[in-house]
């Protein structure tokens, strides 16, 4: 009978957080922190680039939420937190040594394989930088194997910006191009304004050999891929990370059901000439 | 060194020109050189020139009472500033200024509109083109407008 229980078994151990504890914790902007988290005893299968954890937040409740951190590090995980909500503000508040639950890792990766010998261009809006910052640490531990490599990042204001002094050091690289551009700001930013999808017509890649992965919100993803799209960039290549309400992470409640596909389990990252058809269907 | 049709012709918005056509379009244009804080127009101002800026970045300007100078929209190497000297009144909506230093081509846009007035099909090519422009901006309003990064996110 070891056939009908394993599956029964693998679920059960995937309801259950695994305690961590946080070892540091850093204030991104007004409302972002990243926590970085180690197991108290079993730690959960290494996370990879585009794939989430459930993080509990003990007796408020559980978020997916997508990894941050670099794939080729210890074992640390690293999630950065948008306090919005009572769960996510309780993450946020959680303090050095305070413990958290983790179930995970969920979801797919990002096709890293797809970027060989092309140009990667990564377009992040909001807080969909940190769901790309994995691979772009992995693109650039293997930065010989691709072409180009392109960050295009778009925020609400210059507060609302994250990983800025990051942001400042792969400016800084020569071997990488950024461009960061903010919809809103006053006359002290001395950067672009604008919507993200204006840096794609000048950005610096080959769009016939480009792979692109994008993150942000629904809206901002759609216009992203138009503006792809124009440039050139074959639909095929266009890879997007969807975000719905996740539950269970497994593919068994159903929450994050998009038409025939479960996020949790089939995504969150998506081809777009796949996942396309099913985001201007209604109600969906 | 570039000739001004030259560095007309690497923006999209003049791509593929007539040579008469490029010619008359060079005609009304010029160089021009901008420190960082420079004001390229001023909003209220007449509009008569627009530009082509081929390096470094210009904000569009505001002034919010009590918020004081807010910046709409940048526009950086290739793109254009100014459109309103294609519509009358010919008065500029908002204050341009250099956030860097800026090399650009500037148009003269009485001289422009007199010679689309004698030459209609220059004119329709040109507000054509114009209109590219003027509809990639008011998508890109219309996205800022959705505030896609607010509470919502």
């Amino acid at each position: 009978m070891a056939t009908a229980t394993e599956p029964a078994l693998l679920e059960r151990a995937a309801m259950t957080p695994l305690p961590y504890r946080v070892v540091r914790k850093r204030r991104e902007n007004h409302d972002n922190w990243t926590l970085e988290l180690e197991p108290d005893a079993e730690a959960i299968d290494p996370i990879g680039p585009g794939q989430f954890d459930m993080l509990y937040a003990f007796g408020v409740g559980e978020v997916p939420i997508s990894t941050s951190g670099d794939p080729e590090s210890d074992g640390t995980l690293v999630h950065t937190i948008r306090a919005v909500g009572a769960v996510t503000n309780a993450l946020c508040a959680a303090g050095k040594g305070d413990v958290v639950g983790v179930r995970g890792p969920f979801g797919n990766r990002w096709p890293l394989d797809e970027a060989l010998g092309r140009d990667l261009v990564l377009v992040g809006g909001g807080v969909g930088l940190p769901p790309l910052r994995p691979a772009l640490y992995h693109a650039l531990a293997h930065r010989g194997d691709l072409a180009g490599l392109v960050l295009l990042y778009g925020g609400r204001t210059p507060h609302d910006l994250l990983f800025t002094r990051e942001l400042e050091r792969w400016r800084g690289r020569l071997d990488m191009s950024v461009d960061v551009t903010v919809d809103a700001a006053g006359s002290d930013w001395h950067g672009r304004v604008g919507v993200v999808t204006k840096l794609i017509p000048a950005a610096a890649f080959d769009p016939a050999n480009a792979v692109a992965f994008v993150v942000g919100p629904e809206i901002m993803m759609r216009f992203t891929a138009l503006a792809l799209l124009e440039r050139g960039v074959p639909a095929d290549r266009i890879w997007i990370s969807m975000e719905r309400t996740m539950r269970c992470g497994i593919g068994l409640c159903g929450h994050c059901q998009l038409g025939p596909t479960l996020i949790c389990r089939d995504g969150p990252v998506y081809r777009w000439d796949e996942i396309e058809p099913l985001l201007g269907v209604p109600a969906l | 060194m570039r000739t001004l049709d030259a560095l007309i012709t690497e923006s999209p918005v003049f791509t593929n020109l007539e040579p008469e056509q490029l010619e008359l379009i060079a005609g009304c244009a010029s160089n021009v050189v901008f420190e960082a804080g420079d004001r390229l127009f001023r909003e209220g101002d007449p509009a008569d020139v627009f530009f082509l800026v081929r390096h470094g970045l210009v904000a569009l300007d505001a002034y919010i009472p009590n918020r004081g100078q807010v910046t709409v929209e940048t526009v950086g190497a290739g793109e254009i500033v100014g459109w309103s000297w294609l519509v009358s009144p010919y008065r500029w909506h908002f204050t341009g200024r250099a956030v860097e230093p800026v090399r650009a081509v500037q148009f003269d846009g009485a001289c422009l509109r007199q010679k689309c007035d004698q030459d209609p099909v220059l004119g329709y090519d040109l507000l054509t083109r114009f209109t590219h422009v003027l509809v990639d901006r008011l998508q890109a309003t219309r996205l800022q407008l959705m505030d896609v990064y607010g509470d919502g996110d």
